[in-house]
């Protein structure tokens, strides 16, 4: 078998057996599974919306992917997407909002700087401090991602809202902040589906994250630290820094989300945005097997569901929307398995000898 | 007692076990000689009912046998002691030994009656050791005599030893070798398998030898020798004592001053050495492992935390002790790792990948764009360079580096180093785990680096090897350098004698 089939397998046996074991909760709850998943699925290959809205949909969870499968490789589990996406997407408005007059060719960059260096310094936190201290990331990104979501959520409220605006968001960044949606560019695709230009960056930045794990001597040392802490510090490589740098990358990445959601989507920060896009983030990185080409190909996955949840919601009769959760859940779990299969097969051999 | 005929065994593409035919006669010692990889280790764990052979019958006490689990070796009167024990740690001497046959009923342990009959045990083959101690408490020599109680209390007649001297030192295995002769004395049948041809002949009745999966020899004790059994088990000529000259001395290249390394908890592992090595030379640190041999060549290494280090240490007249892992490497030292998992590679990547980690930063490697991209084909030719000039097989670089067999990792990593051309080289352990052949052309190309000038510092547990090679011979114990002994003349009693008592 090649390298590639071998990664492939694994995910795909993943996924069907997810659908299957969806399929028999269907049953359970007296439904038709071929009616379900036909409404689930059935509706991404759409043109255009369906197409448009899946690809709008991935597009965060690209952002997320990425910044979970930095981590990752460099032997990190940034849970913290979540918060940094949303504190990096709150300062993307506030720049937006801030300098509201600026000419877009000065705007639109500034406004992505913030939303980079934003998701940078929220991820690099808990990188500093696992750095300097020991302290675990898992632990620190959880908790920076309440401070986030709330630190957010405050200053929308008391600061940013528009006065007499029943609903917590902040006031418009300036037109000139305005990305163009994909429509703008693709005759016979409406411009009202939100697909924007942030999507052709999720792309680029898979390109650059390849580039920059695979080709700099940065993603070797970060490689290096992920698969031997011991002999990339023997090699001359500081660990400390090279969890700091992978963090900061990280958080990077997440914080892109809000280009898509403030410049190219609401055009201000809605408090609450997102949906769970830095956790579907772990699950995409793992379905993806930590590759650039698998991030992309399980976002689109994962975003044709949460696309085809709101017509099993709207058309089948006892299964809601929330069949996606189970089903992201089921597929999380098989791709865990492959590991626990592997623990299982050493742990038998081990006992056999331990009995012997 | 047993015998093992026309046994094969195909693990995937590799043929484990080509016919082999090995006639093991009731109470003798048999010694089970071959490089890592000619199958011996394979062939006795079928005899064990670990892995069931292709074809081919196994015969005990006259009778074909089926075995199929090593319960079916168990009933028939086999045991085995596997290189790495299979103790529960926290667990007593006596706890362990019933672990999988229990006395008493399934819901009370009997262990009062189990430990009478230890204890007999134990008299009868001098095997002594404390039942109720745990286990974390003993020396990896008492540990073992755990693990050969357990299978003798299991009833065994025949006891198949893996490797069983790798984890002890001199005195240890002296001891360990009387308890076989016990053994034989009692009446039982052991084998042992091993690749160190001194205990063969030291202890052996008879040998079988094993190259690429097949018995290329079968032969009494008495009647051979190391070369001849060294010419069989690689298939070629083999030197074993290391040929080298005079060493031509230069200046002190390294110098440490009451040096000490702490570790974590606040113990001396290093405690207050000096010494130098001059450039030309190799400095070898004899020791029982543990004794601060690590902790000291990580220290130079500059994979010590500044704040567990005190006192001098200068490279070339410099300060070495605040720089880190990466200067070092740029101010000429290299350093062969003694743990080549832990510290020497990166298993899940490539040789190409592991060959430049240490210079993966700057020119040639990292030399595209400002010398922030790796230029490939410079990996591949440096890769290359090395699998060619240090025999590493196979010669791919795209493998993992996890694919490769011990002996072709260490020489990856030995030609990794080397290619920089250090003038100081940290060594630990260089030929651990590695085939005779291997062993040979490493001890080669230290020599030869010695004669180019280089600086050694040699760190082996392998006193002969440590002895062989070395122009000065340092004794280490409990951190302490317990004296310096001239290798051409001292004896192996002599440095033993340094090692476990300091004096």
């Amino acid at each position: 078998m090649t390298k590639l089939a071998r990664d492939l397998l694994f995910p795909l046996i993943a996924v069907v057996a997810a659908f299957i074991v969806g399929a028999i909760l269907i049953l359970l709850v007296g439904d038709n599974p071929i009616t379900a998943y036909r409404l689930l699925l059935g509706s991404a290959l759409s043109w255009p919306d369906g197409i448009g809205y899946v690809l709008f949909y991935a597009t965060p969870l690209i952002f997320t992917g990425l910044a979970v499968l930095v981590g990752f490789r460099c032997g990190l589990f940034n849970i913290g997407a979540e918060g940094q996406l949303y504190i990096a997407a709150f300062a993307t408005a506030w720049v937006g909002i801030k300098f509201a007059n600026l000419s877009p060719w000065l705007l639109i960059p500034f406004c992505c700087l913030a939303a980079i260096l934003a998701g940078a310094v929220w991820g690099g936190i808990p990188g500093v401090l696992k750095a300097k201290f020991g302290s675990h990331e898992v632990i620190n990104t959880i908790m920076l991602n309440f401070i986030a979501i709330m630190l957010a959520s405050y200053f929308t409220q008391y600061h940013y809202k528009v006065p007499g605006d029943p609903i917590l968001e902040s006031a418009e960044i300036g037109a000139g902040a305005h990305i163009p949606h994909l429509g703008k560019f693709i005759p016979g695709f409406p411009e009202r589906i939100p697909l924007n230009v942030a999507f052709i960056l999720a792309l680029l930045c898979c390109l650059l994250v390849y580039l920059f794990l695979w080709r700099t001597k940065w993603g070797y040392e970060i490689r290096a630290t992920g698969s031997n802490p011991f002999a990339a510090e023997y090699g001359g490589i500081s660990i400390r820094k090279q969890i700091i740098l992978a963090m900061a990358v990280s958080g990077a990445l997440a914080g892109m989300v809000g280009i898509n959601e403030v410049l190219g989507h609401r055009h201000r920060y809605y408090d609450g945005f997102s949906d769970n896009y830095g956790f579907t983030g772990i699950a995409v990185a793992l379905l993806g097997r930590n590759h650039p080409v698998g991030v992309i190909l399980a976002a689109l996955l994962f975003a044709a569901l949460q696309h085809g949840g709101i017509y099993v919601d709207g058309f089948s009769q006892n299964v809601t929307k929330d069949i996606v959760q189970v089903l992201q859940g089921i597929i999380i779990l098989f791709v865990a398995a492959e590991g626990f299969f592997k623990w299982l097969l050493r742990r038998r051999t081990s006992l056999e000898r331990l009995r012997a | 007692m047993l015998e093992l005929r026309q046994i094969t065994k195909r693990f995937g593409d590799v043929l484990a076990n080509d016919h082999v035919d090995i006639v093991v006669k009731p109470g003798t010692i048999h010694a089970i000689v071959g490089e890592n990889g000619a199958g011996k280790s394979t062939a006795m764990r079928i005899a064990y009912g670990f892995y069931t052979a292709d074809s081919g019958e196994i015969v005990v006490d006259g009778q074909v046998r089926d075995i199929k689990s090593p319960h079916d070796a168990i009933a028939l009167g086999i045991g085995m002691v596997h290189q790495h024990f299979m103790l529960v740690e926290t667990m007593t001497v006596a706890e362990n030994i019933v672990l999988g046959a229990e006395p008493g009923t399934n819901l009370a342990l009997d262990l009062k009656s189990a430990g009478a009959q230890i204890r007999q045990l134990s008299e009868e083959f001098k095997l002594a050791v404390n039942p109720n101690e745990p286990i974390e408490h003993l020396s990896v020599g008492q540990q073992q005599r755990v693990e050969l109680l357990k299978a003798l209390y299991r009833h065994a007649r025949l006891l198949i030893l893996d490797e069983p001297t790798a984890v002890l030192t001199p005195l240890e295995v002296e001891e360990f070798f009387v308890i076989l002769r016990r053994m034989r004395e009692q009446g039982k049948t052991v084998i042992i398998i091993t690749h160190k041809l001194s205990e063969v002949l030291a202890i052996s009745d008879e040998v079988t030898v094993m190259r690429d999966g097949k018995v290329v020899g079968r032969v009494q004790t008495k009647e051979t020798n190391a070369a001849e059994l060294a010419r069989l088990m690689v298939g070629r000529e083999v030197l074993l004592r290391v040929e080298k000259s005079d060493p031509e001395v230069g200046k002190p290249q390294l110098e440490l001053k009451n040096f000490s390394v702490t570790d974590l908890f606040g113990t001396k592992r290093v405690n207050d050495v000096t010494f130098e090595v001059r450039s030309g030379e190799i400095v070898g640190i004899a020791g029982v492992e543990g004794n601060g041999q690590t902790e000291l060549i990580e220290a130079i290494a500059g994979l010590v935390d500044l704040a567990r280090m005190t006192g001098v240490m200068n490279f070339e007249g410099r300060d070495l002790t605040a720089m880190g892992a990466r200067v070092r490497r740029e101010l000429g030292i290299a350093h062969i790792p003694e743990d080549r998992h832990r510290r020497g590679l990166l298993l899940d990547f490539t040789l190409a990948e592991n060959s430049i980690l240490g210079v993966h930063y700057r020119p040639p490697i990292a030399a595209l764009a400002g010398g922030v991209f790796i230029d490939e084909n410079a990996v591949q030719r440096r890769a290359s360079e090395i699998i060619e000039n240090f025999d590493v097989r196979p010669r791919n670089a795209a493998l993992p580096a996890r694919a490769l067999s011990g002996g072709n990792q260490q020489k990856l990593i030995i030609g990794r180093e080397y290619s920089v051309q250090p003038k100081l080289l940290l060594v630990s352990q260089p030929t651990r785990g590695v085939d005779i052949g291997a062993i040979e052309f490493i001890h080669r190309q230290l020599v030869g680096l010695r004669d180019a000038g280089c600086a050694i510092l040699l760190v082996s547990a392998e006193l002969e090897e440590v002895t062989s090679l070395s122009d000065r011979l340092l004794v280490i114990h409990e951190g302490r350098i317990a004296g310096e002994v001239d290798p051409k003349v001292a004896t192996l009693e002599e440095i033993g004698l340094l090692m476990t008592r300091g004096h």
